[in-house]
Order: C-alpha cells, then sequence, then structure tokens
C-alpha cells in the first residue's frame, strides 16, 4: 500500500447544503420519511406493499452476542492444525438415509419461480461444491436444480405447485412447510411478471397471473393430522427420507415439541428476519420473532423432550457470517440455513447495478421488489435476458466461496473456544452485550452472571 | 390436538358392554395424542349412585379420609350417612348424600391441594398422563357398564401435559366437555368470565370452552343453544363433544378442518375423529355414517 | 392377486410390496379398519381392492394404479394422484382428490368439505353431495357433482370447470355459473361415462372462473 499526501493545491470543494438540522427542520419520529411514503403509497395504490428481503427493522440479534475464548481456564485448539469437525447428520430419527453434511451451512427453500433458473443452478453448484444441500421451494424441482444438488430437500408446501411422486423419490429430503420467519401463518405470493410460461407449466397456472397461494395445508391441519401426513409421505419413499419440519418463528416452544411428537427427523425454525420472497410489508415488520429469541425455545422443548442432538434443529433468519453460523450453533442449532446472505453472495444489491436499480426507484443495498421480477442482477427474475446476467458457473463458485468462509469463521471461533467440533459450541460459551439479547438468548450480560428473566440468577 | 371417541348406548342391552366397546375406540385414536388421556363414564352403578353427589379427583394418592370430610358436612349429611372415599385406578372418588356443591366445599376445604375432574350424580371422569391405554387399564375401563362415554387422548399444544389439561373438562354437575382443535381467543373469554366470577383450574383452551358452556347453561341455555352461543365467542378450530346427565351433543367450528365423523344406528350413537374408532361396533355396517356439517349443532338424547 | 390382511399384516409391508410390483399386478387388502396411507405411491399400472373402510391418504399420489375402495374414504383420498383410477364406493371425507394433477376420481356417495382442493388437472365424479370450500383455489381439471354442492363452491377458482347437478349452497368468490356449449355437453357426457354414471348433461349447470381475481385490482380487494 502506498500513502500519498493530499494535495493542497486542488480547490477546496464547495460547502454542503444547510443540513434540515441546520435548517431548524425536524423530522417526527412517528411520521418519519419511510412512513409518509408508505401512507402516500397506499392511499394512490389501495394495496398494501408487498416486498422481500425479510424485516428490516432492528431487532436483536446475533450481534449483540460475544464468544468467551479461551486463555487459561480453558485451552484454545491450534488454528489449520487441529482438527475442528463441521459435519452434520440429519434425519437419523427415522429415516433410513439421512443426509450427511460436511458444513452444516446449507442453502434454504427458495422458489424456481422467485428465483431464476440461472440463480438455482448457482445455489445448486455452490452447495454439492462443499458438500451441503440446498432447497426447493413454492413451484417444484426443476432437473437444472436436482442435477446440480447433490443434496436437494424438496419442499412440501400448502399450495402443492408441481407436487409430484416422482420429484418425491429423487429427493433427498422433505421438507413439510408450515410457515416462514417472514409470515408466520401467512401464505404465498407471486406476481404476473413472474409467471411465465415455463412457470406457469410448472404450476398448472395461467400465464401471467398473480398468484396466491393457502397458508394452510389442503388435506391435514394441526399436529394431529401432521403426524398422519408424515406418516403418508414415508410411506410412499419406503421410510428412506428425512423429514423436516419447517416452522416460522413466533410460539416456537409449542411448534418445535408439536413437530417432534408428530415425528419429524429435523425441525427447521424461521426467525422474522428470514425470507427472501415476496409478502405483504405489515406481515414481514410486525408478525414473528427474532431469530435469537426463538433459538432457546426451540432448544428447551428439544431437551425437555429427550430429543436434543437425536432431532436437528436446522435455524435460519439473518445469518451472514460464521459467527452467526457459531452463535447459532453455541445456542443448540444442528446447522443453519442461509438464504438473503446466499443470494447476496450472488450479486444481489451489487454497486455495479446501481445505475438500474436507480432506475427502478431503489438504490444498491435497498432493492427489495423480488416480486416485480426486474431484479438487475438476474437472480430474482424470470426475465430471460435479466437471467443471462447470471453465470450459474461462476455463481455457484461465489457460492461455495462464501460458503467456505463461513465455515472457516465458525471453524475460528470454535477453535479458539477449545472445541474440536462445532457441534460442542454452547450457551456457556457466549456473554450478551444487552439486556434484551441476554434474556432472549438466556445467557449472561457480559462481566456478570445476570440472565434477565432467569430464575435463580442475579446479584 | 387429540382424538375423541363418544359413545351414547340408547339400547339398554349394550350398556354392560360400554366399557369394552370404549376400549377399542380408544386403541384406535391413541396415535392422535399419546400424551395423556381421559375418560367419563355415566351411569355406571359402580362409580355412581343417583341422589349421591360423586366428586372425581385427580390422582390416587390423595389420603383423603371420610371422617375430615364428614366433620365439614356434619350439618347437611342425613342422619347417620357418611362420605364414601374409594379409589379407581389414577382416581378417587368421593360421594355423600349432599348437594355436589357442598360437598366440593368440603373438600376443597379439607384438602386445598385436590383437583376436581368430574363432578355430579351421573358421571366419573378418570383423566391421567400417560399412555391412553395405560390410562384405561389402570381404571379398569374394559369391565365397565354405562349409558353414555367419551374418550380423548390428547397431544398438548399449548399447555403443559398433565392430568389437569387433560380432557374431560367437567365443570358443572354431569356435564363433560372434550376438544380437537385449538381456540385462538381463548385468553379473552377467560378474562371476561373471570370478570363474571367464573374460576379456573387450569391454563387448558379446552376448559374455557366447558367454563363457557357451563355459564350458558346456568343462564338458562338449554345445550344446542349454550352451544350456538359459543360458536359466537370462541374463535378458532374445534370438533367438540359435550355429554349431559341425558343427552351428547357435537359441533365443529364453521371452518371445520378438524375431523369428526358419526355413526348411528338404533341402538347407540358414536362420534370418533376417525372412521377406525368406529369400525368394530356392533352393527356398524348398516349404520349411518356422516361428517358433522360446519357450525351445525347436533344432539341426541337418551 | 396378493392379499394383504391388515389384522395381521401391517401397512408397510403392503406399499413395499406395491412399490416393488411390476404393471399388472393385483392386490386385495382385507380388514383395512380406517387404517392411514393405504396404497401410497402407486407408481404402475396395477390394481388395489381395498375391502372395507379407508382412512387418511388412501391412494396418495397414485401413479397409474386402479385403486377401488369399496367402502368408505377418510381425509385427502388421492390427495396429489398423478394419473390413474381410484373408485370409493362409498362416502369420502374432506379434501378429497385435492391437489391432484390427473387420473379419474370417482366417489359414489357424498364427499365432505374441501372435495378438490387446489385441483391440478385431475377429473373427480361425486354421485353424492359435496362439503363446503370444495374446489377451493381448483387450477385445472373437472369435477362432476351428482348432488348438491355446499356453501362457497369454487371460491378463488383458476381454470378448473365444475359441473353441478343439484343446488349450489353459494358460490365462492370469482365462481360463476356459465353456458353449457356442446363442448361441455360432450365433456361431460365422457365424465359420466367414464365413471360408469347414468345421467343427462343437459341437467348439469357449468361453473367456473369469472377471472376477475386473476390481477389484483383495488375494487375487488374485499375479495381477497
Amino acid at each position: 500500500m502506498t500513502l500519498t499526501a493530499p494535495d493542497h493545491t486542488q480547490a477546496v470543494p464547495a460547502l454542503a447544503a444547510p443540513s434540515l438540522a441546520e435548517l431548524g427542520l425536524r423530522e417526527s419520529a412517528t411520521f418519519d420519511r419511510a412512513t409518509i411514503a408508505d401512507i402516500q403509497r397506499a392511499a394512490e395504490t389501495g394495496i398494501y406493499d408487498i416486498r422481500g428481503w425479510g424485516a428490516k427493522r432492528k431487532v436483536p440479534h446475533f450481534d449483540d452476542l460475544l464468544f468467551l475464548g479461551a486463555s487459561m481456564s480453558r485451552y484454545p485448539l491450534e488454528g489449520y492444525r487441529e482438527k475442528c469437525g463441521t459435519d452434520v447428520v440429519l434425519g437419523g430419527r427415522y429415516a433410513s438415509k439421512p443426509l450427511r453434511l460436511e458444513t452444516p451451512v446449507t442453502i434454504a427453500g427458495m422458489s424456481f419461480g422467485a428465483l431464476s433458473a440461472n440463480a438455482k443452478e448457482a445455489l445448486g453448484r455452490g452447495a454439492s461444491a462443499v458438500g451441503t444441500s440446498t432447497t426447493t421451494g413454492d413451484g417444484g424441482m426443476t432437473p437444472e436444480e436436482r442435477g446440480q444438488s447433490k443434496h436437494l430437500v424438496y419442499q412440501y408446501l400448502p399450495s402443492r405447485y408441481g407436487m409430484n411422486p416422482d420429484d418425491l423419490r429423487k429427493a433427498d429430503a422433505i421438507e413439510v412447510v408450515l410457515g416462514q420467519g417472514a409470515k408466520p401463518g401467512g401464505g404465498g405470493m407471486l406476481l404476473g411478471q413472474k409467471i411465465t410460461e415455463r412457470v406457469a407449466g410448472m404450476r398448472t397456472l395461467p400465464i401471467g397471473i398473480d398468484q396466491r397461494s393457502a397458508c394452510r395445508h389442503p388435506d391435514w391441519t394441526g399436529p394431529d393430522d401432521l403426524e398422519i401426513k408424515i406418516a403418508e409421505l414415508r410411506e410412499i419413499t419406503d421410510w428412506e427420507k428425512p423429514i423436516y419440519v419447517k416452522i416460522g418463528a413466533s410460539r416456537p416452544y409449542y411448534d418445535t415439541a408439536l413437530a417432534v411428537k408428530s415425528g419429524a427427523d429435523v425441525v427447521v425454525l424461521d426467525g422474522m428476519q428470514g425470507g427472501t420472497a415476496a409478502t405483504q410489508q405489515v406481515f414481514i415488520e410486525n408478525v414473528g420473532i427474532p431469530t435469537l429469541a426463538a433459538i432457546p425455545q426451540a432448544v428447551q422443548a428439544l431437551q425437555e423432550l429427550g430429543m436434543h442432538r437425536k432431532v436437528q434443529l436446522i435455524v435460519s433468519g439473518g445469518i451472514r457470517t460464521g459467527a452467526d453460523v457459531a452463535k447459532a450453533m453455541a445456542l443448540g442449532a444442528d446447522a443453519v440455513a442461509i438464504g438473503t446472505a446466499a443470494l447476496i453472495a450472488l450479486g444481489d444489491n451489487n454497486p455495479r447495478y446501481a445505475a438500474e436499480y436507480a432506475k427502478l426507484g431503489s438504490a444498491a443495498g435497498f432493492y427489495d421488489d423480488f416480486q416485480d421480477g426486474r431484479d438487475p442482477a438476474g437472480i430474482s427474475t424470470q426475465d430471460p435476458e435479466l437471467s443471462a446476467r447470471l453465470d450459474p458457473v461462476a455463481g455457484g463458485r461465489r457460492i461455495a466461496n462464501y460458503l467456505r468462509v463461513l465455515t472457516m469463521e465458525a471453524q475460528t471461533i470454535a477453535r479458539a473456544c477449545g472445541k474440536a467440533h462445532l457441534h460442542n459450541l454452547e450457551p456457556e460459551d457466549l456473554v450478551a452485550l444487552t439486556i434484551e439479547s441476554a434474556a432472549m438468548a438466556r445467557v449472561p450480560l457480559a462481566g456478570t452472571s445476570w440472565v434477565p428473566g432467569a430464575t435463580g440468577t442475579g446479584f | 390436538m387429540c382424538g375423541i371417541a363418544a359413545l351414547q348406548l340408547r339400547n339398554p342391552q349394550l350398556r354392560p358392554k360400554m366399557g369394552s366397546l370404549l376400549s377399542t375406540m380408544l386403541c384406535e385414536i391413541v396415535d392422535r395424542g399419546p400424551d395423556s388421556a381421559g375418560l367419563a363414564v355415566y351411569d355406571n352403578p359402580e362409580l355412581n349412585t343417583l341422589g349421591k353427589s360423586t366428586l372425581s379427583l385427580l390422582g390416587a394418592d390423595l389420603e383423603i379420609s371420610s371422617a375430615d370430610i364428614d366433620a365439614l358436612l356434619a350439618e347437611l349429611l342425613p342422619e347417620g350417612a357418611t362420605s364414601e372415599v374409594r379409589i379407581v385406578g389414577d382416581t378417587t372418588l368421593v360421594s355423600a348424600e349432599v348437594a355436589t356443591e357442598d360437598l366440593a366445599g368440603a373438600v376443597a376445604r379439607a384438602y386445598p391441594e385436590a383437583v376436581v375432574a368430574g363432578r355430579g350424580e351421573r358421571v366419573t371422569v378418570m383423566k391421567s398422563v400417560g399412555h391412553p391405554v395405560e390410562v384405561a387399564e389402570r381404571h379398569g375401563l374394559e369391565g365397565m357398564y354405562g349409558s353414555q362415554a367419551v374418550s380423548h387422548t390428547r397431544m398438548a399444544t399449548e399447555s403443559a401435559v398433565t392430568a389437569g389439561g387433560s380432557h374431560p373438562f367437567s365443570v358443572a354437575n354431569d356435564l363433560c366437555l372434550v376438544h380437537n382443535g385449538s381456540f385462538s381467543n381463548h385468553a379473552s373469554v377467560r378474562r371476561e368470565l373471570k370478570r363474571l366470577g367464573v374460576e379456573f383450574d387450569s391454563e387448558n383452551d379446552t376448559e374455557v370452552g366447558a367454563r363457557y358452556v357451563a355459564h350458558r347453561l346456568q343462564q338458562g341455555d338449554d345445550l344446542e343453544t349454550a352451544l350456538v352461543n359459543l360458536g359466537k365467542v370462541l374463535d378458532g378450530f374445534y370438533t367438540l363433544v359435550v355429554t349431559t346427565a341425558d343427552s351428547m351433543a357435537v359441533v365443529r367450528d364453521p371452518i371445520a378442518c378438524k375431523p369428526a365423523i358419526i355413526a348411528e344406528t338404533d341402538d347407540w350413537v358414536a362420534m370418533a375423529s376417525e372412521f377406525r374408532a368406529l369400525a368394530e361396533l356392533p352393527g356398524i355396517e348398516n349404520a349411518r355414517i356422516f361428517e358433522p356439517e360446519p357450525g351445525r349443532v347436533y344432539t341426541w338424547s337418551l | 392377486m396378493e392379499t394383504f390382511d391388515l389384522k395381521v399384516d401391517d401397512v408397510r409391508a403392503l406399499n413395499k410390496a406395491i412399490h416393488q410390483s411390476a404393471n399388472g399386478r393385483s392386490f386385495a387388502v382385507e380388514h383395512p379398519g380406517g387404517k392411514h396411507s393405504l396404497a401410497v405411491g402407486v407408481n404402475a399400472s396395477l390394481d388395489v381392492e381395498i375391502n372395507g373402510h379407508a382412512g387418511y391418504y388412501a391412494a396418495g399420489m397414485n401413479q397409474g394404479g386402479r385403486i377401488t375402495i369399496h367402502g368408505n374414504a377418510g381425509v385427502g383420498v388421492a390427495e396429489n394422484m398423478m394419473s390413474g383410477i381410484v373408485h370409493v364406493t362409498g362416502d369420502a371425507s374432506q379434501s378429497a382428490g385435492a391437489t391432484a394433477h390427473g387420473g379419474l376420481l370417482v366417489i359414489d356417495g357424498n364427499a365432505s368439505a374441501r372435495c378438490g382442493i387446489s385441483m391440478k388437472g385431475v377429473d373427480i365424479v361425486v354421485g353424492g353431495n359435496i362439503g363446503h370450500m370444495s374446489a377451493f383455489m381448483a387450477q385445472a381439471g373437472r369435477l362432476v357433482v351428482c348432488g348438491d354442492a355446499g356453501e362457497a363452491l369454487g371460491d378463488s377458482i383458476y381454470e378448473a370447470r365444475i359441473y353441478v347437478k343439484g343446488k349450489v349452497a353459494s358460490l365462492g368468490a370469482d365462481c360463476v355459473a356459465k353456458e353449457m356449449r356442446e363442448e361441455h355437453l360432450a365433456e361431460l357426457a365422457g365424465l359420466l361415462h367414464a365413471a360408469g354414471r347414468d345421467g343427462d348433461p343437459a341437467d348439469f349447470t357449468r361453473y367456473g372462473s369469472a377471472r376477475t381475481l386473476y390481477n389484483f385490482h383495488v375494487d375487488n380487494s374485499s375479495a381477497y
């Protein structure tokens, strides 16, 4: 790196225009500019705002937790030399062919339809390169996706778009979806722009219509019926495939317990920050609980049933770094799933498309109108020209790189905590920076033994 | 979330077989709720006597002494009469020739921890945690006589797996209610009932339904009207079976997702969550079999 | 003919044997007793006779099988069927033929709520009545009802066609009665014939989508 002294001969830039504060203007905290825009948009269009990207509001998250690295009382492992295992087996409770992954970072369910075929292929390539799984979404399994995915989880959703027994038998695991973090209790939505001939064909829908997906499964409700449904899926696939149950985090203690009682091999828990697909903003921002608050509740349910580590817990919703991976696992997850982060790794919201985001009335880092199908990065679109911008081979490499970094980062932390396997991280390796996160994650506030809300601790 | 099997025997000749018929039905709904179970049996002469109140208390180890209760009932018991304490499986029965409220009051004062699971002159309620078939065996269901009976297997949703949280909920004389589904506004209805002076034993949503029905009956509704009113107040998903001293009712919410199937012959009427629970009933091959329509109250009297 | 007596044999063995069978085989199931998941995942042109009442999801995801239930069927009979024929001689419970993509489902008796929910190409012929919310979000295929239909028939229907002979308690959002043209009379005659039923197609009324909910319009917001 070369340092250059500043050149004082250049003209001093003109003074910026006076700030709003200097003009004596004060923005309302209640009616801020985004709120004003929302009200105006509602009044103009008569329909709620629909968007992707999960909750944007600030909620207590993994950033509010810190690890207690080893020093004197505990011994760290030597990085790069002493092994820190990352493998995970998912679904050994009942399935004769459980999934054996090399890293606990998996790719969450995102549909072909919501995403382009190239994006789906890239996710499959990237996941396969590092020995992890990828997941279909609402709309069926594409040959590209199956072909490029070593481990493919087939989602079983209320709409059953594209659901067929041949693909069920081709899948490596089946994920019965009850809900998503962005919208626990809500159905799906895919606007007409994305219902192209191929998407419409796969979903048995007219081309170009707004597709609405049901919020409840058509042929079962509640855990007593779910148990019978899971048994049917097992019978159809001769008890080979692991069966996951995915829930949106709202009452995860009860929902996890009921998923276990219904016979799930794996519970997938999606916090409110999760969700790439489009849904009502009012839903995304106001329904569900943060990932951080959800994990300890689910783990408690598993522990009380004697099923922790026997029924695996996959956590999603706001996983971005290896630290997040390690923190989720320390709180009791067996694996994590990434959605939004994977799309960003593929090139979503990349500043190179700044001019095009501007044309769409957005900006790099803010673009969330995945439902419109006009994604400049060629990911959340069915437009052939835009899709072609994403090279599935290069995209796959980016995904693989990113997954490797997440894994290595998690290992770095685990070694520092003296663990020879990621699964040996535990809540006692963590402290919290804020009272809120301490209460939610059920770990002590840093430097104290205080876990707010817990009985029998405190000063 | 649960399994329900209920049977009303119109033909008295079948009543000695009540226990064995209900056991068969219960075995088939175990998968729907293996956490815990409850049974209610009407008009069993070994358990209930007309003219005598009987309380069904949770647990067999309450160590209740008849003398303690007699002391509190001294003024009320007929000349020379005493209360009677019996253990049936995991249930303690306390009977006396006094009004049920007086007997319940005496038990509550002498044994404040005791939880009343059933009350009345004609019904005994037996509830316990554990595998439903074992619960039934411990109580000797197989050999029981009865005119009506209800069994319930529970997969607890949002409240604890306890005997108290099991169904049926029997909160008024000879009234029992079982539920499959989940009420979505039970907390508000509970608050309103509490404001009206109704007391609760558990956090269970079904208890709210039972207390609501008991409250409406007390206000003068007949069973059918009480259930129509329940549909106006309680939101969510439900299939309910309610039994009284001489009748049985079935109702489902207007969306009607939770399963229910009814079979009826001249000799009996049965309701279950699934057909397989009805498969072995005598004369099932010629029974009228149908699913209750959404939002409609069905009642049958003995 | 291979026979499974479910008083002795378990459902898993039955389904496994069916999955391993080639075209042309036939199976009899005795004492089904309302058990669940009978003959699910059939993937060959073979015959299964279920002699009694079946529980949930009988003949689920059938591909090419000819499956007869001599009795009543529980929730979700022939759910997600792809092809083949499923025949119920008695009544069917909720969600009969849910999300099925193809094949023919014949129910001689009544079908309860949500018959043909989200159907995606299957043909369903019901001899009796159907319950409420039937053909909800029905995407493709034909639903023939020789009796009456319950509340909210065809709510949010897409391109499926419904033929009802009796009364319709009420139509769901975006479902309307439509003209019976020659091609519909011919289509219905074919379906009735395939289901082994008599009846004059001219006695039926056709219902389908008004297609007003296909793309959001603010004036329809109450229907969402």
